[in-house]
């Protein structure tokens, strides 16, 4: 997917200006409540028209001031997942997720409803009134519905920031799917950098209407390391943990890691860890309390707003450490140095 | 109940100009406080006042414009009878006054109804494929049913009771253009018809708590319909 967006929109004292070309099929775009994120999925979406500028998807110009050309919403094969669900309350979960479909030429139709029902488990909700659903199952619905509508682009627009935490991970999978089995590109639209490294590969950032950044995901969480409260998130993807003394044990490539809270199972649950929970030795200290004492070799080091950002390779898994210059210093630490790294069991946190 | 045949004859006329202006109110009615509630239009303070007008403005004032405009020398009046129409003093000029005057009440119900839709799910319909007019009849109108529910009651009722410009455009002659109320005012006139007099009274306090049951019933369908 590609799309081109060169647009201005005074919208008050507010101006977003944006230019900028991207492609790819996961596409973030970041930025603070106020920076006109959500202004620009309207722009594109034809929800709201630019004062001036083009918006070209895959060659097919949507708008252009120049031009005179101005496409429709309806015509423009962009759906929406709304922030809150917005299911139309009057229609039964069925009718919410055909509302599209109906309305999408035959030759578009590539996406079926069974199929789409299996892959989103939505079966069991099918006749259900959405006043009678979780706040996750609306959420899945609404996104079966802008699936259903067979669109070219999926506009995220902080799908998940009404969600509480659990629910979040539980609903990434279902969007991740969207690109990963169906082949739709999306936008997705958040301010939590967490999310950005879970589902995009590329980013634009947006600062009070202005485009100032594009970057990676890996490098914006890396840039946000000082700032954030939880630092740098290691993820981990583990899988099928042993007992192991009330602990669980995961296998993570070469290395065993201890983890507190787990479920025991084939299916891959997904960790947090936090830069700022790691300690670092320089040599292999006698006996600690924490459970997981990891061998490194430092690959990289990093400067982020005073803070040293470390990645490390264990036994070729690579994950970030953060300590403050002064701890740099004294460690003299440099990139080829070995260190240990000591975790607690308790560090890890699962998010589903 | 003292009824003459006069009387059911107002009875039945003063029903059927309610409905037919409520009825013949509804489009436009819909159409105005769509246009209100969704549409950012240059001009629409002047909408907003001329739909309002009719509220603020005696009934006489109404009744008398209207007689203007459609009488024989009213220029619509004369576009009417070129055509072989004939409005005042028919039952027809009844509607046409019950119709303007009961129109703030019919928008200012449906308009609270609209108002309270998202406009998100105009905005969800629209890109997922509904033109504007489609998003229109499949989410704005079913959702605004209840505000229609209660802004029909509420003309029906007020076109029940309509006098000062039913009396001017229509006239007041028994049988055939008197309503209700005309044949109220008739009785009061005269001193030995008090039993007749209270007897339309009944009927209309019949009529109007028939109304406001139908339309608690109505509304309280529809939020069940909604919840399950």
């Amino acid at each position: 997917m590609r799309l081109g967006i060169k647009v201005k929109k005074q919208l008050g004292s507010f101006c977003l200006e944006v230019d900028t070309d991207i492609s790819g099929d996961r596409i973030g775009i970041f930025g603070d409540s106020g920076s006109g994120k959500s202004s620009l999925v309207k722009l594109v979406s034809g929800l709201m028209q630019p004062d001036e500028g083009e918006i070209v998807l895959n060659g097919e110009s949507l708008f252009s001031s120049r031009r005179r050309v101005n496409i429709s919403p309806e015509k423009r094969g962009i759906a929406i997942v709304f922030q809150q669900a917005m299911l139309f309350p009057h229609l039964s979960v069925k009718n919410n997720l055909l509302y599209g479909y109906r309305r999408c030429v035959e030759q578009y139709r590539t996406i079926r409803p069974d199929a789409l029902i299996d892959l989103l488990k939505l079966e069991p909700l099918l006749h259900r009134g959405v006043y009678h659903l979780s706040g996750g199952e609306k959420q899945r619905v609404a996104l079966g519905r802008a699936v259903l509508a067979n669109p070219r682009l999926l506009l995220m627009d902080e799908p998940l920031s009404a969600l509480d935490d659990q629910l979040r991970y539980q609903i990434i999978p279902y969007l991740r799917s969207v690109s990963d089995e169906l082949r739709i590109p999306y936008l997705f639209i958040s301010h939590s950098v967490k999310e950005m490294q879970l589902m995009t590969e590329q980013i634009i950032v947006l600062t009070r209407g202005a485009l100032t950044e594009e970057t990676t995901p890996e490098r914006l969480a890396r840039n946000r390391m000082a700032q954030s409260q939880s630092g740098y998130l290691n993820l981990l993807s583990l899988a099928d943990p042993q007992q192991h003394n009330g602990l669980y044990a995961y296998q993570w490539g070469e290395n065993t890691l201890l983890v507190s809270t787990g479920e025991s199972g084939a299916e891959e649950s997904l960790f947090e860890l936090s830069s700022r929970e790691i300690i670092l030795f320089k040599k292999h200290p006698e006996a600690i309390s924490a459970r997981n004492l990891l061998e490194c070799t430092v690959v990289e080091m990093f400067n982020a707003a005073g803070r040293v950002g470390i990645v490390l390779s264990a036994k070729g898994n690579k994950f970030i450490a953060e300590i403050v210059q002064s701890a740099a210093d004294e460690l003299n630490i440099s990139p080829g140095s070995t260190l240990f790294a000591a975790i607690k069991a308790s560090s890890f946190r699962r998010l589903g | 109940m003292l009824l003459t045949p006069e009387d059911i004859t107002a009875i039945w006329l003063s029903l059927q100009v309610a409905l037919t202006a409520t009825l013949l109110s509804l489009p436009f009615g819909f159409a105005a406080a769509w246009l209100l509630v969704f549409k950012t239009l240059r001009g629409k303070v002047v909408l907003e006042v001329l739909v309002n007008l009719p509220l603020t403005l005696p009934p006489v004032v109404i009744g008398y414009f209207l007689l203007l405009l459609l009488g024989k020398n009213g220029w619509l009046g004369q576009l009417l009878a070129e055509a072989g129409i004939q409005l005042i003093f028919t039952w027809k000029a009844a509607v046409i006054a019950s119709a303007f005057v009961g129109f703030p009440l019919l928008v200012r119900s449906i308009r609270i109804g609209m108002e309270s839709i998202d406009g998100q799910l105009v905005a969800a319909s629209r890109t997922l494929g509904a033109s504007w007019f489609d998003s229109l009849l499949t989410i704005i109108l079913p959702l605004s049913l209840r505000g229609i529910v209660a802004g029909s009651s509420l003309m029906f009722a007020r076109s029940l009771g309509e006098f000062g410009a039913t009396v001017i455009v229509a006239g007041n002659m028994p049988g055939r253009t008197q309503t209700i109320p005309l044949a109220i005012y008739d009785y009061t006139s005269s001193p030995s018809s008090t039993a007749m007099a209270i007897s339309l009274c009944l009927v209309s306090v019949v009529i109007s708590v028939a109304v406001l049951l139908l339309h608690e019933m109505l509304g309280r369908q529809l939020d069940r319909s909604r919840q399950s």
